[in-house]
């Protein structure tokens, strides 16, 4: 049951747990407990809601950011990506393979406030030897959902 | 002109969807329970295979039979899933769609005056592909009491002398139904003892939802005499391609091959190219889809317990075969007044046969919050009509 359910609730947390019994083929108790586990074993996360902030009056930009550093000795990458983790603007870091270490991801209100984050507070962090900064321009496709366009049933009503 | 129609033509009755089609057609905003093919789009791997094969300019005649490397991905394919061992040079061929197979796998056994057994309900090409190649269908009436599996008894009362062929339509088109095992023995010991073929559509192999899939092919002496059809359609979303196939004895091939070069040519050669793809590379699709349709399953299932609903639980395809007997209305009746007073569109269980009357078909491919909707709407108007009783 455990992976049929995450991959339900990782589309859709908002489900109730009446029909996620239904559709699971168990019952209510079973998914309440379940869910329970996955939240203790920190397997579920958190419950996030997916916004189009384009569709918004609300200004947001976006960046992802490349950052190559010098691992520390005895600590790896894990010390770094914690300094820069801890700044609430950043929304994700990932230590990564290929050509730099890792991929942080920005949020701000605007270009300068982001461009600001990068100067003053990543490329002047001791371990940091370079960035690159992507700004964000269109999002597509995010978190498995298409953002630009909307599901039409292109079906004959009645078939064989 | 004086008689210019063939008579068999003019006699067939035509399918009884289409009175539907036209009065849904008509209507903008209907909902639709009504659909015979899956919702979800080809997988885009697939899809673009078969955009890759138009690039490279892949767009000539293959051979009548098929593209010898889809003929050899299928045989991979029944001996991974059934164990069962098929030659691809003579024992398989490329159909345009499962309904093809149909047709000429029929024309190819049946002489004049022969008997086709045709379980209904099923599928509504049966029985006319019967009586334009010439032979008589004979209808066997499924029971709901024996969840509409076709028993050994049954069979054994529908064969006579001229009995030729069996038609064997599971999992089931519209009633959800599956043959297991021991149900498959059992029949096949009376196909056995009485000499006869079987044409075995398995289009919905893939849509089990209880064990695996078990084919009549498995069962001891049944591979010999029989017509295997299955496609792509159901399977991998891939209706629109057109792409089924046949695999049986040579001798009966043989003839299969010949019809279809005749009035088809080959199968169509994009469809072809990402079929191979879909066999080579589409497991995970299947298995993603499948547990999406148990799912709608399910909820179709309780929503019918909570609104009191008789239904037997179906394990395949993707439909649901309620029984509304207790309206005291007929099911074109209740199908008409659902879509007049509701504006959902749901299939009379007659368009699959006679015996059909009493029952809906209910497809569940889509997704759960159509479904959500449109079930709303059946308890609405079930609550209705038991007030107005």
């Amino acid at each position: 049951m455990r992976e049929e359910l995450l991959a339900i609730i990782e589309r859709n947390s908002r489900i109730d747990l009446k029909e996620l019994a239904v559709i699971l083929g168990v019952e209510e108790i079973d998914v309440v407990n379940e869910l329970q586990a996955l939240e203790e074993e920190g397997i579920v996360c958190g419950y996030h809601t997916m916004i189009d902030w384009e569709k918004t009056s609300i200004e947001k930009v976006s960046a992802l950011i490349e950052v190559r550093v010098t691992p520390q000795r005895g600590q790896g990458f894990d010390n770094i990506a914690e300094r820069i983790y801890k700044y609430p603007e950043v929304t994700s870091v990932y230590l990564i393979s290929g050509g730099f270490d890792l991929l942080v991801t920005l949020e701000g209100k605007s270009l300068k406030e982001i461009s600001g984050f990068v100067s003053d507070k990543l490329s002047t962090l001791e371990s940091v030897l370079s960035t690159a900064t992507h700004f964000i321009l269109k999002k597509y496709k995010d978190h498995g959902t298409i953002l630009t366009k909307k599901y039409e049933d292109q079906r004959e009503k009645v078939s064989p | 002109m004086k008689d210019m129609l063939s008579k068999q033509a003019v006699g067939l009755k035509p399918s009884g969807i289409r009175k539907f089609f036209d009065i849904v057609s008509e209507m903008e905003d209907a909902l639709s329970l009504g659909v015979g093919e899956p919702d979800f789009d080809t997988p885009w791997h697939i899809r673009d295979e078969g955009i890759y094969s138009l690039e490279k300019g892949r767009t000539f005649y293959t051979s009548n039979s098929g593209l010898m490397e889809l003929r050899q991905e299928i045989c991979n394919y029944i001996k991974r899933k059934q164990g069962v061992t098929y030659d691809p040079k003579h024992e398989v061929l490329i159909t345009v769609g499962g309904s093809e197979a149909i047709d000429i796998g029929l024309r190819a056994v049946v002489n004049p005056g022969d008997e086709v057994l045709i379980p209904q309900p099923s599928f509504v090409s049966y029985e006319p592909c019967a009586i334009m190649a010439g032979a008589t269908p004979v209808i066997i009436e499924l029971k709901a009491e024996n969840e509409f599996r076709l028993t050994a008894e049954e069979l054994e009362n529908a064969i006579t002398d001229k009995t030729k062929i069996l038609v064997l339509p599971f999992p089931n088109n519209p009633t959800g139904a599956i043959m297991e095992r021991e149900d498959l023995e059992a029949i096949a010991e009376v196909i056995r003892k009485h000499d006869i073929l079987v044409m075995s559509d398995e289009i919905y192999a893939e849509l089990t939802y209880k064990e695996k899939h078990v084919s009549i092919i498995e069962i001891e002496g049944m591979r010999e005499r029989t017509i295997l059809i299955n496609g792509f359609s159901k399977a991998y979303a891939m209706t629109g391609w057109r792409l089924g196939y046949a695999c049986g004895p040579k001798e009966i091939l043989e003839q299969m091959v010949k019809l279809h070069q005749f009035a088809i040519m080959c199968a169509p050669t994009t469809s072809q190219y990402a079929a191979v793809e879909a066999l080579r590379n589409g497991d995970g699709d299947v298995q993603e889809m499948r547990t999406a349709y148990n799912q709608r399953r399910r909820f179709l299932m309780n929503a019918f317990k909570e609104m009191g609903l008789e239904c037997f639980e179906p394990f395949g395809a993707f439909y649901v075969f309620p029984c509304i007997k207790e309206f005291g209305m007929t099911s074109e009746e209740f199908a008409e007044r659902f879509l007049a007073e509701e504006k959902v569109a749901v299939v009379p269980g007659t368009a699959f046969g006679d015996c059909g009357e009493g029952y809906l078909r209910i497809s569940y491919a889509y997704s759960l919050d159509n479904l959500k909707l449109a079930i709303g709407k059946l308890a609405d108007f079930v609550e209705k009509l038991r007030k107005q009783k």
